[in-house]
């Protein structure tokens, strides 16, 4: 309510029938929103917007060629603070490095956004997904290849 | 044998069970309404907009458990509904429709009895409701529903007072007790005209009478959880929900027979302006639940004692003067 629509019992509490008119009134605002148009939003069929910030599940993000980003430098894994992510590099002579295993355990990790603050290419980030269900424990360690596909990304 | 015996019957079954559609599509109303009056929607799910949810609701009282506490007085916690539900139901049997219609060259009157002490057999059967509620609150062997039924008593028996003295000046008004009398003495024009007064001091006492908000003491949701009625459930529960929404739409029918002109109406047939009034009236009981807190238990009785009751006898005493003078 804005100041406006408050409504002031009157000053003097001793006064008889000082609570006629605010009833009065009290009436007409309720008569007011009968008419308007309910505020509730039927969740799952309707949904709000969560903002561009929102920390969600993790998505690991790919370049224009369609390799990963990530060169596995462990900064993520370093700076977790539930210890969620776990990976293995991989280096060939003369090739970027990139991780043969890269698993983030989603049931463990608390949503800091350290990962995305953390890496230096810009290769995982949290999305906007965050009504994400399973059927098990295990089915919450994301791969690689179900990183790639998680959501959309944050710009 | 055939107009003592089964148009009686007949009318009974359909009264009966249109009234109780009613009264349970009442909750519905209810819960939509008050929705709406908070800026959300009521129920939604069960339904297109939640229609079948009483239906959904009795399904669910069939289902659920009865329990019994230990402490209870079991006679006694078994007939509390029971006389609750009965004198509610009773009421019905007196209020007049709409106007005589004549089916097959019969004509039939739309109530189901017209004794001459009308509106007497509602306030006397309404009391002996109240019953239903006073012991059920004792009889939960539990200290917030003694508590709650200790205030309902208080309250009930008090509301009574200013209740029957508006009453009063209605039939010093009309002349006669019976409330079809009452309707046909309306076709000029509707008593609230004629006795505003009287139809304030009704409205309040009957939402006061029906345990509404503000006058919630009995039934306080938040404060005593749930006063008299915290011990049962399922069933009992519901028919015990089901006398108070049954009180509504008898008081609702009263305020209209007696204020609002009954069935008379321009274009439309009888039973449809009747219906609509009554269910006016019961979108304002509504709307008064949504926008006042509950009043404190003692401002309660002093609004009775030292406001209404005054101020209804001396609506019967002008009222008497008005006659003398006026013929």
């Amino acid at each position: 309510m804005e100041k406006s629509e408050i409504i002031d019992v009157s000053k003097d509490r001793a006064e008889k029938g000082h609570y006629v008119t605010p009833f009065l009134k009290g009436l007409g605002y309720t008569l007011g929103n009968f008419f308007r148009k309910p505020v509730t939003v039927q969740y799952p069929d309707e949904k709000t917007q969560r903002s561009a910030r929102w920390r969600g599940l993790h998505r690991l993000n790919v370049d224009e060629k369609g390799d990963l980003k990530c060169v596995a430098c462990g900064l993520c894994a370093a700076i977790c603070p539930s210890q969620a992510i776990a990976m293995v590099p991989y280096e060939e002579e003369g090739k970027t490095r990139y991780p043969i295993k890269f698993v983030v355990d989603e049931l463990r990790c608390v949503f800091c956004g350290f990962c995305q603050e953390a890496c230096p290419k810009g290769a995982i980030s949290l999305t906007e997904v965050y009504d994400y269900v399973d059927f098990s424990p295990k089915d919450f360690l994301f791969d690689i290849e179900k990183l790639k596909t998680t959501g959309r990304a944050r710009i | 044998m055939n107009d003592f015996f089964i148009i009686p019957v007949i009318k009974l079954l359909v009264v009966f069970s249109v009234c109780l559609g009613f009264i349970t599509y009442t909750t519905w109303l209810e819960r939509k309404a008050l929705g709406h009056f908070q800026l959300r929607y009521g129920p939604m799910r069960v339904g297109w907009h939640g229609l079948l949810q009483p239906i959904a609701d009795g399904v669910k009282n069939i289902f659920k458990e009865e329990v019994i506490p230990e402490n209870a007085d079991k006679a006694v916690f078994v007939m509390a509904p029971i006389i609750s539900i009965t004198m509610a139901v009773i009421l019905l049997a007196v209020i007049p429709f709409g106007e005589p219609i004549t089916i097959f060259g019969k004509k039939i009157t739309l109530c189901l009895a017209d004794p001459s002490i009308g509106v007497l057999f509602i306030l006397g059967f309404a009391t002996i409701g109240s019953y239903g509620t006073i012991l059920g609150g004792w009889s939960s062997g539990n200290k917030y529903g003694y508590m709650g039924g200790l205030r309902a008593s208080a309250m009930i028996i008090s509301y009574e007072l200013s209740m029957a003295f508006s009453v009063i000046s209605i039939i010093m008004v009309t002349g006669s007790f019976s409330l079809v009398d009452m309707v046909a003495a309306q076709h000029n024009l509707w008593n609230i005209v004629r006795e505003p007064v009287a139809f304030f001091v009704f409205f309040i006492s009957g939402i006061a009478e029906l345990n509404r908000i503000p006058f919630d003491m009995p039934e306080a949701e938040s404060e005593l959880c749930c006063g008299y009625n915290i011990e049962y459930s399922s069933m009992k529960f519901a028919l015990f929900f089901l006398a108070e929404y049954t009180h509504m739409f008898v008081f609702a029918s009263l305020v209209t027979t007696m204020f609002l002109g009954g069935w008379h109406g321009p274009l439309l047939p009888g039973v449809v302006w009747f219906f609509l009034k009554t269910f006016f009236i019961i979108f304002i009981c509504i709307w008064v639940r949504a926008t006042i807190p509950r009043l404190r238990y003692d401002k309660v009785m002093k609004l009775e004692w030292k406001f209404l009751l005054p101020v209804a006898i001396a609506n019967v005493i002008a009222t008497g003067v008005a006659m003398i003078f006026l013929g």
